[in-house]
């Protein structure tokens, strides 16, 4: 999967909390206002269900899922870590 | 235990268990009937779960419901659970709740608990040998999650940790705690040993309802754990709350389904052998109309809680909002039929002799725990309007 792929997936799923907020790819997701408590466990299972990675403790750290930008990155590690 | 019926055909509506799943209902039912039922009055009268109950309990498996075979645990799929908590709703609301709480600290440590975590702890969940507790309300803070008070300052490798929890169901016999603390202003989550200094446990008496379910209060003066022992980062605190709550919401949803049933037995037997005006009070028609309301109330919570459970494992997002749907169907509904069940027992039913006024307190609980009544309303609603957005 590329990781233009990863972004659009990523984006579609992030939109539709967003309520129309042109969200950039380097913003602060939590600092939108728009999301709550229910949403960073609702990104955890996306991201593990679309991508068929697991989440694992280490990983949940909010970094990873701050932004569409660190959302992206952390996939792509997840991905490449699985085929190692 | 773990092979539910085939799904069903693509939009087709699946209206039964699965033979294993009527199966293991059956076996839930005759354990409670034996082990449970004829003795939670006396534990409710008690304030307390004998320990050898716990024991018994354990030595079921059952305790280990929510942890996969691999593991050690009993591996059951959502349904197959659902079914196990609400017989024994039906039989003890404070056990349930042990069921409740013990599984939720074990979903946490599976779900989200680092594989040191997991090692040292999902085969004595599994084995009912540790205890596992819920530790996220504090005496001032109760449904808004985020706005825990307890905090856990970095130290070195360590974690310390300083606060009060309040209303930690179990937490009077509980082994392993899943605890909730600011850390660095942010939300997160801790795994906390009985016995950890600084770390003391006090027991809540005169509770309305689940009387036996051994509340307590947690002090923590300086406790030091350490920094392996956050679940998850910090940060996602609430996350892992959250997510802890929906397991225990449906557990929660499921038991007070037991409650409505256990309300409709006892108001059916009683209603059918006391006789007033030279007829069973059953052939009343003003009796009729709540034994109906009752019977409706079971089965609507019933199907809401198996439908979420199906839902659960399909892995289907939207298990969570029927989850709610089905926690707050169950609890009103059961608070009702409660109320009834006391009404056609008349004075009886205001008497200790008879379970129904327990499980008029039981239920009132019923519609606190898990989200409020209210808090289940505001999020039932907004996710149905999101629907519409």
């Amino acid at each position: 999967m590329t990781e233009e792929e990863i972004r659009a997936r990523l984006r579609e799923f992030v939109a539709r909390f967003l309520r129309g907020h042109d969200l950039r790819d380097g913003e602060d997701l939590f600092a939108t206002g728009y999301v709550n408590s229910m949403f960073a466990m609702q990104l955890v299972q996306f991201v593990e269900s679309s991508f068929g990675v697991a989440c694992e403790s280490e990983d949940l750290e909010i970094d990873n899922f701050r932004s569409i930008d660190a959302l992206t990155a952390f996939v792509q590690r997840k991905l490449g870590a699985g085929v190692a | 235990m773990s092979d539910p019926a085939p799904p069903p055909a693509e939009g087709a509506l699946r209206m039964e268990l699965g033979p294993a799943q009527a199966a293991a209902r059956a076996e839930f039912a005759a354990w409670v009937a034996e082990h449970v039922t004829p003795h939670a009055g006396a534990w409710d009268r008690e304030a307390r779960t004998p320990p050898e109950v716990i024991e018994r309990l354990a030595a079921t498996g059952w305790l280990g419901a929510a942890i996969p075979r691999e593991h050690g645990g009993a591996g059951m799929d959502w349904v197959t659970f659902g079914l196990l908590n609400e017989e024994l709703g039906r039989g003890c609301s404070s056990l349930r709740s042990l069921l409740t709480v013990h599984s939720m600290a074990a979903h946490a440590v599976l779900r989200w608990g680092s594989r040191a975590q997991k090692e040292r702890w999902l085969g004595p969940l599994a084995r009912g040998e540790a205890v596992g507790a819920f530790a996220l309300s504090e005496p001032e803070v109760g449904s808004d999650a985020s706005a825990v008070q307890t905090t856990a300052t970095p130290d070195g490798d360590s974690y310390v940790l300083d606060g009060r929890k309040k209303w930690t169901t179990y937490g009077q016999v509980a082994d392993l705690f899943l605890l909730f603390a600011k850390a660095e202003g942010k939300p997160a989550a801790f795994l906390l040993e009985r016995g950890t200094p600084g770390f003391e446990v006090s027991p809540l008496r005169g509770i309305t309802g689940t009387r036996a379910s051994m509340l307590a209060e947690l002090r923590l003066d300086g406790c030091r754990v350490p920094k392996d022992a956050r679940v998850a980062g910090v940060g996602f605190g609430l996350a892992v709350a959250v997510a802890t709550l929906e397991v225990g919401r449906y557990s929660v949803a499921c038991g007070t389904t037991g409650i409505i049933r256990a309300c409709l037995d006892a108001s059916l037997d009683y209603a059918a052998r006391r006789e007033q005006y030279g007829a069973p009070i059953g052939e009343h028609q003003l009796v009729q109309r709540m034994l109906a309301e009752m019977a409706a109330g079971y089965r609507a919570a019933h199907w809401l809680c198996l439908r979420a459970g199906w839902l659960r494992d399909a892995g289907d997002p939207a298990a969570a909002h029927e989850t709610f749907v089905a926690k707050y169907a169950a609890s009103t509904a059961a608070t009702r039929a409660a109320l009834d069940a006391v009404q056609i027992h008349g004075a009886n039913g205001c008497s200790e002799e008879y379970p129904v006024e327990r499980y008029l307190r039981d239920s009132r609980v019923m519609e606190i725990i898990e989200g409020s009544t209210q808090i289940q309303q505001v999020t039932i609603a907004r996710g149905e309007l999101a629907g519409r957005r």
